[in-house]
């Protein structure tokens, strides 16, 4: 298994009139390469999830192993080693007063000891650019240019680089797309597709967008209050319908599905 | 006026290092280190008590900027892993360093009279452009090195770092000590070229650095590190033109300088605000104005 969640649970605030029982229970296995789409309404405990997973947040009970290695113990700094993410805040995955050069070069050095050698040099700057082609957007040859200058569709899409160029084990994809207008969310999520593809990268990727859910990946989880309700696999994934879905959810879960930001295809 | 120039570029040269140091705080970390007041008389006080015994200049100007790294390395433990408000640990270290700095100094003012320091045999005009640019392209490298860049992005976006697996704790700890480092070594060059060493001395030390890298990025610009770090160094030294001649102005006393200081910052300060403010306004009037006639 590359990515094994056993028996994880999570409150806020425990023992106060503000209980949240954020994840209760949760059972998960992914195996190299699986692409999984995760839905759920509003508070059912999908970024908690990332959260336990990226080491933001420590599970109260339970267990996390990459590759069967315990991670739970460990801090967010070291499980970045093995863990891609990229935010639903274009903001949140880049440095604003740097360049494009300098953020690529601190996702290099993910996971390696940072030295004195230089960030960026010769041979690091063709690699960047030959990467940055990739996306398509004319980046290549902006290398010198600070990220707080690029649009929001463009920084999304240098996060996202940025998170996978070095081959994660998990990559953690939180709504990625939900800031962003519907065709630089259409490129985000073509250029999510492809470097999923390309690198067989493990995933999981919160979407409030059905039809993404289902065309996307190989597995489908549905997430209410804090538990896995569904989990369908490739083959009756392929054949699924939103309609399908949204029935699926109101009758496991016995009230619609509650999202504000719900976009059904 | 003009023989007041060469003492000018020697005293701003002097305090660049602890402008640079305040700028690799403020700037570069985002964290307010007021610890600064504490550390440049630990240098200074250091570098006299040494020299004094008979340990050669350079030896106890590295020994100086070592008490700062120390002194550096106190706050951004209080900070990260005490958990202690920034601006409160710049300030507690800063009121313990003034009973360290005493015991150090073993009384309050230290003269360097008769002795051998860096500057003996030859004027601060004539070596602190060589030091301090050395000084500037090495810290110019280092903020280029992929250690530096983590640092850089500690106060640029501490999440973002983090998720690429650096530990801010550390980075932080590392910037506010060699930002105090910076500042021990400046008070050391101080207490050389001045001739003695005061507990006092580094009162206001940070409102001086403050308002150098104020000017310099103001009128320098700061949009890469190599031209905020030369920046600083030119704000410092017109820091020291625009103080000798505000006290040419017959009517200011020494000791308003560091009033003279303050009002330099707030200016420095205040201005941009009012300026962002005034322009949004215009733009919004004119904007209503066209809405109006069209309307109309
Ligand atoms: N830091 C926190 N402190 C207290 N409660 C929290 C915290 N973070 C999340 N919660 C609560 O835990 C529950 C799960 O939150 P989570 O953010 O995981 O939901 P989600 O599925 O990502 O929802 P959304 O679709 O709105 O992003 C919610 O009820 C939320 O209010
Ligand atoms: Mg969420």
């Amino acid at each position: 298994m590359m990515l094994t969640i056993s028996n994880v649970t999570k409150l806020f605030n425990p023992g106060t009139p503000d209980e949240k029982v954020a994840l209760f229970n949760i059972n998960l296995r992914l195996k190299p390469g699986d692409f999984v789409t995760v839905i759920g309404s509003n508070g059912a405990g999908k970024s908690t999830l990332m959260n336990v997973i990226s080491g933001v947040l420590q599970p109260d009970t339970g267990e996390v192993f990459i590759e069967g290695r315990p991670i739970h113990h460990l801090p967010e700094y070291k499980r970045s080693k093995w863990i891609g993410r990229v935010f639903q805040d274009p903001m949140a995955g880049t440095a604003p007063n740097m360049t494009i050069e300098e953020n690529l070069a601190m996702a290099l050095a993910r996971g390696k000891r940072r030295g004195l050698r230089f960030g960026v040099n010769r041979s690091k700057r063709a690699m960047f650019r030959e990467q940055l082609e990739r996306l398509g957007i004319g980046l290549e040859d902006r290398l010198k240019a600070k990220v707080g200058l690029l649009s929001g569709g463009e920084r999304q899409a240098l996060s996202l680089l940025m998170a996978t160029f070095t081959q994660p084990k998990i990559l953690l994809l939180d709504e990625h797309t939900a800031a962003l207008d519907p065709a630089r969310a259409e490129l985000i999520t073509r250029l999510t597709e492809e470097i999923i593809r390309d690198l067989k990268l493990t995933t999981l990727m919160v979407t409030h967008n059905m039809e993404q859910a289902i065309r996307l990946g190989n597995r489908l989880i549905m997430m209410d209050k804090g538990r896995i309700i569904l989990d369908i696999d490739e083959g009756r994934k392929k054949d699924l319908t939103v309609e399908e879905l949204l029935a699926e959810f109101e009758r496991i879960s016995g009230h619609k599905l509650a999202d504000d930001r719900v976009v059904l295809g | 006026m003009i023989n007041a120039l060469p003492g000018a570029i020697e005293l701003g040269l002097l305090y660049s290092l602890m402008a640079l140091g305040v700028y690799i705080t403020f700037r570069i970390l985002n964290f307010p280190d007021l610890t600064v007041d504490g550390s440049f008389t630990t240098g200074a006080g250091i570098a006299a008590v040494m020299i004094i015994n008979g340990y050669p200049a350079w030896i106890s100007s590295v020994a100086a900027f070592g008490g700062g790294l120390a002194a550096g390395l106190c706050t951004g433990l209080l900070h990260t892993k005490g958990k202690i408000n920034g601006l409160l640990s710049g300030i507690l270290m800063m009121i313990a360093l003034y009973s360290i700095n005493m015991r150090i100094m073993g009384k309050p003012n230290t003269s360097l009279r008769g002795t051998e320091t860096l500057f003996t045999d030859v004027s601060p005009l004539v070596v602190m452009p060589f030091l301090v640019l050395g000084v500037k392209v090495l810290l110019d490298l280092f903020l280029h090195s992929d250690l530096g860049l983590a640092l850089r992005a500690t106060g640029d976006n501490p999440l973002m770092i983090q998720s690429f697996g650096a530990n801010t704790d550390n980075t932080k700890i590392l910037g506010v000590s060699l930002s105090n480092g910076l500042v021990a070594l400046s008070g050391a060059l101080i207490a050389q070229q001045s001739g003695f060493a005061d507990i006092s001395m580094g009162i206001g030390m940070i409102v001086i650095g403050l308002a150098s890298v104020i000017i310099g990025e103001a009128i320098f610009g700061s949009r890469t590190v190599i031209q905020a770090t030369f920046a600083v160094i030119l704000g410092s030294i017109i820091y020291r033109i625009v103080v000798a001649l505000a006290l040419r102005v017959g009517w200011f006393e020494a000791s308003d300088l560091k009033v003279i200081t303050a009002v330099i910052v707030i200016i420095a300060l205040v201005v941009p605000t009012f300026q962002r403010y005034w322009r949004q306004k215009q733009a919004a009037r004119r904007r209503a104005e066209e809405l109006g006639n069209r309307i109309q």
